[in-house]
């Protein structure tokens, strides 16, 4: 056991020399990069050869994207050389990335929301232009969808703005498939299943297995461990900056990579937790979809931890949206008996103040809490945002530095405080953990837990049938209706693939 | 050191060094004359642009496709009602300028209620609202010049060793201002919508009621002005607030509040106010032509938010 660990920490030497394997896509050689006082990679060698998918892993600022962002061009590393097809790159760059084959689909979105699907692609690929470039760019993407992702439902014109997060999402993931005159050797997916459901994330999967096969290469960065051990034929997992293991993706189990990550504990305690509770509090939200017909309510009661589940975009969102705002008025259908807070799971449009600080966009929540007199006193804002990174970790210097100097990850944490440090008795979760590391989720699903024990209640709307294991009760939605309802007793990914796929009335 | 650095830091030093610098020009051409007096003529007219520019920055804050365009129209009409409520009489005062801000704020509620009750873009909503004031106002007022009454004209002109009255008052309500807009749940809510009105309903901010209290507000100003400037200029007309169009703009983007919504700033409105005002006293001292006075101001503006929006983004 011992010996093999070791082999997996040990570098691949080979690593090390440029042009002594020329078949290699993209070979990074001693990347560093700095931001200000903070070392976002050190010392890093990485590659990728041909035919090959490789699985990159590590907590949320492990170095990950920085890593990623040097492979595409959008950055460069401060030291350290890169190297394309065996040929050192001087000036490398995106359009030179493109050129040479390389794509990347980045975490947040990059479409364009205004355009429709054909404009976006257009935008990827110069040659399509001329009379009916519309039309061409229109086939090229709805081909690649249909490849991708059959029986994907969405129409090279609707605008972008008006998909669901999913949808964009696979759009965006189509759309860096597309090939006119550019070659296509390298595509970087950056957490491309965050939004999507267990049917489509399983669709990508399996085409992205077919795109290796063909000799095409691909880097995946996914925080669900298993499609990483599933899907990929090397794993590299990074740690502050550092790539700590290289090896065959079989050399690895899901316990031997949280370790190697440096993960948090497992997750046992929490089945013997969930277990001992029991009782049932009071009516806290009840509620109906619009479109239910046979009169099933959503039941939520004090100390209790809701979720929704099913495929993406079946109206989980639309129901909890509801019940925010039957909170500041009243509604036909929605009972709700509690302040309400929300945690955004798309970050970027639903829940982070730019111009603000991490304390900042904490305490807008409870800014009524936080007066004395008339006035915001600065100091019980520092007071609530100081509680709350000790609370939920979160890791920066400063509280007063602005949100974006934190990780992604980093950022939901404060949304999550936003939520958890108000006077909310209910807290409605909006797939919020899109994109976040094993390490924080572990962290959040203990401290949701552990407020749900002080009698919060909890609805929980996740794409990720495991972070279900954490609810007391389970809403399946199909087509913006409630379709079954499962204890935690009954919960399987079968039963909610089942319910979501089955054509109850 | 670091403390001329902080200071570089802050958006709003520059429109003060900018109104310093032209300042400077102006008695540096005149030899020296008229310096003091020049202060104070700047500190009595850029009062009115302040007030105004108070409101417009909260507006305008509110995000993208949020500005007053109401505000010449409802000057215009508010001074006309100011000055028919003093009728003349050192006793009606009070009323008048109640009076006044009452025609203002309901103005700004109307504005609010086109924008929100009919979904229309609020330049469009108060660019149309502006053409209904003017009929109004020039069927009540029937064109005719009203005088104020003699102690609301001597107030607004009152200076204390050189400086104006009105000034140091209005110094006070923006100080007021400031603290409201940092320190208070309004200013916090209109910051927030500014950055993203999604996320600020989402996080349990009141978007409807902080943005009808923003217009509104935008509105009573205005009103507020109208009555200052009929007393100023011992007389209300239609006319009288038609300059404050592009400078209540003006000031709000010279003086550091961005554009797009989110980031306000209120010691750049004075800033730039001043601004403004010495510029034109400058360009009449050199004896430029209206025209040519025109042509500058706005490119003027063009350069600024050129410079201000080739600062780096937060992202």
């Amino acid at each position: 056991m011992a010996e093999s660990n070791a082999d997996i920490i040990r570098l691949n030497g080979a690593e090390k020399h440029f042009g002594a394997a020329n078949s290699d896509i993209v070979r990074l050689d001693g990347a560093e990069k700095h931001f200000g006082a903070v070392r976002a990679l050190s010392g890093v060698d990485f590659h990728v050869g041909p035919g090959e998918c490789v699985g990159l892993v590590g907590h949320n600022g492990a170095g990950k994207s920085t890593l990623m962002h040097m492979v595409a061009g959008t950055s460069t590393p401060d030291s350290g050389r890169i190297g394309v097809h065996g040929g050192i790159e001087e000036n490398y760059s995106v359009s030179r990335a493109q050129q040479l084959g390389i794509r990347c689909v980045f975490q947040e979105l990059s479409l364009c929301p205004n355009l429709d699907v054909a404009e976006n692609t257009r935008i990827n690929h110069a040659s399509l232009a001329g009379f009916g470039w519309r039309r061409r760019a229109a086939e090229l993407i709805a081909g690649k969808l249909d490849e991708i992702f059959p029986g994907h439902g969405i129409s090279a014109s609707d605008i972008v703005g008006d998909l669901s997060i999913g949808r964009r999402q696979m759009v965006e993931v189509a759309r860096a498939f597309t090939v006119t005159q550019d070659r296509l050797d390298l595509v970087i997916l950056d957490e491309p299943t965050s939004s999507l459901d267990a049917h489509t994330a399983g669709q990508l999967l399996a085409f992205v297995r077919r795109f290796v096969a063909s000799g095409k290469s691909c880097i995946l960065i996914s925080h669900v461990l298993g499609e990483v051990l599933r899907n990929a034929d090397r794993i590299v997992v990074m740690r502050d900056g550092k790539v700590v293991a290289s090896a065959a993706a079989g050399a690895f189990d899901r316990d031997r990579l949280v370790t190697v990550m440096g993960g948090a504990e497992a997750r046992q305690k929490m089945a013997a937790e969930m277990a001992a509770k029991s009782g049932a509090g009071p009516l806290r939200v009840r509620a109906r979809p619009a479109v239910q017909k046979d009169g099933v309510d959503l039941v939520a009661r004090a100390g209790e931890i809701i979720g929704l589940a099913g495929l993406a975009g079946h109206g989980q969102t639309d129901l909890l949206l509801a019940i925010f705002n039957a909170a500041s008025r009243a509604r036909a259908g929605v009972e709700v008996t509690a302040p309400v807070a929300l945690v955004a799971g798309d970050r970027q449009s639903d829940g982070i103040f730019p111009q603000w600080s991490i304390a900042q966009n904490i305490g807008i929540r409870s800014l009524a809490r936080l007066r004395n007199g008339l006035l915001i006193s600065a100091r019980r804002e520092a007071e609530l945002a100081a509680l709350w990174q000790k609370k939920i970790g979160i890791r920066t210097p400063d509280m007063n530095n602005n949100i974006f100097s934190l990780s992604g990850g980093n950022q939901q944490k404060a949304l999550f405080a936003r939520a958890l440090g108000s006077d909310a008795g209910i807290v409605l979760m909006d797939d919020p953990m899109r994109g976040v590391d094993v390490g924080t989720k572990l962290e959040v699903y203990d401290l949701v837990r552990e407020e749900a024990r002080r009698g919060r209640t909890f609805l929980w709307y996740t794409t990720e049938t495991e972070e279900l294991d954490n609810c007391d009760h389970i809403y399946v939605f199909k087509n913006g209706r409630i379709v079954a309802d499962l204890t935690r007793h009954e919960l399987s990914e079968e039963k909610i693939i089942q319910s979501s796929f089955g054509d109850a009335a | 050191m670091t403390s001329v650095k902080s200071l570089a830091a802050k958006p709003w030093i520059w429109s003060f060094l900018a109104a310093l610098l032209v300042w400077l020009a102006t008695i540096v051409f005149t030899g020296g004359h008229g310096a003091g007096g020049m202060v104070t003529a700047a500190l009595s007219l850029a009062v009115f642009t302040v007030i105004v520019g108070i409101g417009q920055m909260f507006v305008i804050t509110l995000g993208p496709g949020n500005v007053d365009l109401s505000l010449p129209a409802n000057i215009g009409l508010a001074s006309a009602v100011a000055m028919k409520v003093m009728g003349g009489s050192d006793s009606m005062i009070a009323a008048g300028l109640l009076a006044a801000l009452a025609c203002g704020a309901a103005i700004g509620a109307v504005n609010y209620l086109l924008i929100w009750a009919l979904r229309i873009p609020p330049i469009i909503a108060t660019l149309s609202a502006s053409f209904i004031i003017q009929s109004v106002d020039i069927s009540y007022g029937r064109g005719l010049q009203i005088k104020p009454p003699p102690g609301f004209a001597d107030f607004t002109n009152w200076q204390i060793s050189g400086i104006p009255v009105l000034a140091m008052l209005t110094v006070l309500f923006t100080i007021g201002a400031g603290i409201a807009l940092q320190r208070m749940i309004y200013g916090r809510s209109v910051l927030a919508i500014g950055q993203n009105i999604r996320a600020a309903w989402l996080a349990g901010v009141n978007v409807g009621r902080i943005r009808f209290l923003t217009y509104t507000l935008s509105g009573a100003l205005g009103g507020l002005d109208g009555a200052l400037l009929a007393g100023y200029f011992r007389g209300a007309n239609v006319d009288i607030g038609n300059e404050y169009l592009l400078a209540s703009i003006a000031v709000v983007v010279i003086g550091g509040t961005s554009v797009a919504g989110g980031k306000a700033n209120v010691p750049g409105v004075w800033g730039a106010a001043l601004f403004l005002v010495l510029l034109l006293t400058m360009l009449n001292t050199f004896g430029v032509s209206a025209g040519v006075r025109l042509l500058l101001t706005g490119l003027i503006i063009v350069g600024v938010i050129t410079a201000a929006g080739g600062e780096k983004a937060v992202r």
